[in-house]
């Protein structure tokens, strides 16, 4: 069973944080890390890699800096490592980043399960693994709670899932090919291995540009995002929160006085 | 050649970019703003807080040709069974704003199997025409066949803007039907207005788990399209003498993919009240000490008529089942009221929870970061102060 995981260099958001008197973000020791949903992403096709077999693939878009990102999947257990690199990325909403990486995916080439995280810890937006199902064509599954089972001797190959809803979850059937997003509750993320650290450190990484991906200037970067952003501000932080502290009875009194109204 | 530009000439090495940069891409070099191209992400902060306009985003125009022959404001109206998700009425409120703002009509999409006769209650909430695809191909929302439904829909009826709520099946459909015609998408808008020059929906969302928020536009595709966080915007009143159109267009079922299959939806017993769909949350965490002490908690919740959260400590504890989490691994919350009792408030629960309307927190703790959120701090002993609440609501 081959798999490729998609994976983004993300703040780590425990850092992020405002400067109340400037309005500024304050990026003082901000680390970047894998996004976190990623990991969960990333244990799942080691776990099925060593339940089936094949071959695992990571691949990142990101600027040079994201081959950090990279080493750390290797490091987990991922055999190879993809970085998507070229200033003329840069920019990319959600549908020119879906279709950078679903080229990036086609040139791995095949493939039977590829792998997101739900949603980057950054953005948040949970559209790039559809985005990328839908650039591939392939059917898709997100917020995936459990891989129920796998059927590769079955004509064509199957694999059934659990997908996570608001009020219970879906039990889905997925030909592959097929993509699948994980929430955090698929597993449990193992810790690098000594020797993967070491290892991950001299592996060799390629590197692809747009030349390699031969896409149009116009489908990537600015011009090939059909979303701008034009403003960005901080939020205007809460103000007049009332403390209560004291005796027990009097504390509740006094809270229940104010909320009386709205419960 | 497109990308982002410092204009040597009206920079004065202020610095005030630097500050505004979220990936520490900017530098001062002989007085002058460098941004390092190989880190920038193109996002335009630095635009946003420069005060000499030194700084330039410059793109070429891919637009589509025929733009202005959209009109319409829609909604995808989700169902399950046949019930529509309430985010599809708070969606329809807002869909009435943005189409008076446009002079143009509010349309809802209805999807499924023996599901026409609902349409009616989408017209009593504000719909003037309810596009229905009714076949038994749709039964069951599965994100390939939906896209291919709305996809032709919206190559005939040409709609200028559509609006999701973000659902899990809200997010998964629209980012698949956005690809799949080529245009915009904002995911999680928290607020939406239309550029009354322009003509064009301007679409604010959290980003950075609510610590900036941005706004974004889609000038040269259509339809524009967004999904809305649930709970964030009044629903639309009902008016069951109101009027409008019922447009049927058919699904051809060979079209349907052979690929994916549903097979079957269990409920959670556990989650009796779904979180997302909660006006009151009372969630526990580190504080309670052991798991048999959740009673409280729901206890509380019962009384209440509200949810069980929890912060991810209480999950990882194996207190409480994963999908009462609250915060950035488990689920984003937006109810009236939020009550974290022994809650200490990591940065990654906040993000999950701060914009509940009303946040009422008891820790021990006075340094406790959840008091910085809080509408309501109480600092005491949850064993002590919670019993004494329940007594207190029960009496009235």
């Amino acid at each position: 069973m081959n798999i490729v995981v998609c994976i983004k260099q993300v703040p780590d958001t425990t850092d992020v944080r405002i400067n109340p008197e400037t309005n500024t973000l304050i990026r003082e020791g901000v680390e970047s890390i894998i996004n976190p949903f990623d990991m969960y992403a990333i244990e799942e096709a080691v776990k099925l890699k060593e339940r089936f077999g094949g071959h695992t693939t990571v691949v990142t878009m990101g600027p040079p800096q994201a081959e950090s990102v990279l080493r750390e999947a290797l490091s987990l257990g991922i055999d190879s490592a993809i970085h998507l690199s070229d200033r003329a990325f840069a920019g990319s909403d959600t549908w020119a980043t879906s279709l950078i990486l679903a080229k990036g995916i086609a040139k791995i080439g095949d493939y039977d399960l590829v792998i997101c995280g739900k949603q980057a810890s950054d953005g948040d937006t949970a559209q790039v693994g559809p985005g990328i199902a839908t650039h591939l064509d392939l059917p898709q599954a997100t917020y995936v709670r459990r891989v129920d089972s796998v059927h590769l001797d079955a004509s064509p190959k199957i694999i059934i899932i659990e997908r996570l809803l608001e009020e219970g979850y879906e039990l889905i059937e997925l030909q592959l090919p097929a993509l699948i997003t994980v929430v955090k509750e698929i597993n449990e993320p193992r810790l690098p291995s000594l020797r993967g650290k070491m290892s991950s450190k001299r592996a060799e990484i390629t590197s692809w540009g747009n030349k390699d991906l031969g896409l149009s200037e116009n489908e990537i970067g600015l011009n090939g995002s059909p979303t701008q952003v034009v403003k960005i501000f901080t939020p205007v932080a809460k103000q007049g929160g009332k403390t209560f502290q004291g005796e027990p009875q009097e504390v509740v009194d006094q809270l229940f006085d104010e909320i009386k109204d709205i419960v | 050649m497109s990308g982002i530009k410092i204009i040597l000439d009206k920079c004065v090495g202020c610095g005030l970019c630097i500050g505004a940069c979220p990936i520490a891409a900017i530098e001062l070099k002989d007085k002058k703003a460098i941004i390092d191209l190989d880190k920038c992400n193109l996002c335009g902060a630095c635009i946003e807080s420069c005060t000499f306009a030194a700084i330039k985003i410059e793109r070429k125009v891919v637009a589509q040709s025929d733009i202005s022959s959209y009109k319409g404001v829609w909604v995808f109206a989700e169902q399950r069974d046949g019930v529509v998700a309430s985010v599809a009425f708070e969606l329809l409120a807002k869909a009435k704003e943005l189409a008076k703002d446009l002079n143009t009509y509010v349309g809802a999409i209805l999807l499924g199997n023996n599901i026409t006769g609902k349409a009616q209650e989408l017209i009593h909430r504000g719909a003037d025409k309810v596009f229905v695809v009714d076949s038994p191909a749709l039964e069951h929302y599965i994100a390939e066949n939906y896209t291919k439904a709305i996809s032709g829909l919206i190559g005939k009826h040409k709609p200028e803007v559509i609006l999701a709520g973000a659902t899990t099946t809200g997010r998964s459909l629209v980012s698949r039907i956005a690809v799949n015609i080529h245009t915009g998408l904002t995911a999680d808008c928290t607020g939406l207005d239309i550029d009354k020059e322009k003509k064009i929906l301007i679409q604010t969302r959290p980003a950075f788990g609510g610590n900036i928020m941005a706004q974004i536009i889609s000038p040269n595709h259509r339809p524009q399209m967004a999904t809305v966080r649930h709970k964030v915007m009044p629903e639309a009143s009902i008016d069951v003498l109101r009027t409008g159109e019922t447009i049927k267009e058919s699904f051809d079922e060979n079209l349907q993919d052979k690929r994916i299959k549903f097979l079957d939806f269990i409920k959670e017993a556990i989650s009796t009240v779904n979180l997302s769909e909660a006006d009151i949350i009372v969630s526990g965490g580190r504080g309670l000490g052991e798991g048999k002490n959740f009673s409280l908690i729901e206890e509380l919740a019962e009384v209440l008529g509200a949810a069980v959260g929890s912060s991810r400590a209480s999950v990882d504890a194996g207190w409480i089942p994963y999908s009462h989490q609250v915060g950035q691994t488990g689920r984003t919350v937006c109810p009236k009221i939020y009550i974290a009792c022994g809650i200490s408030g990591q940065i990654q629960h906040l993000v999950g929870m701060q914009s509940a309307k009303t946040i009422i927190a008891i820790n021990k703790d006075p340094e406790a970061p959840i008091f910085k959120v809080a509408d309501y701090s109480i600092v005491g002993d949850i064993f002590k102060v919670i019993p004494l609440l329940i007594k207190k609501l029960k009496e009235g």
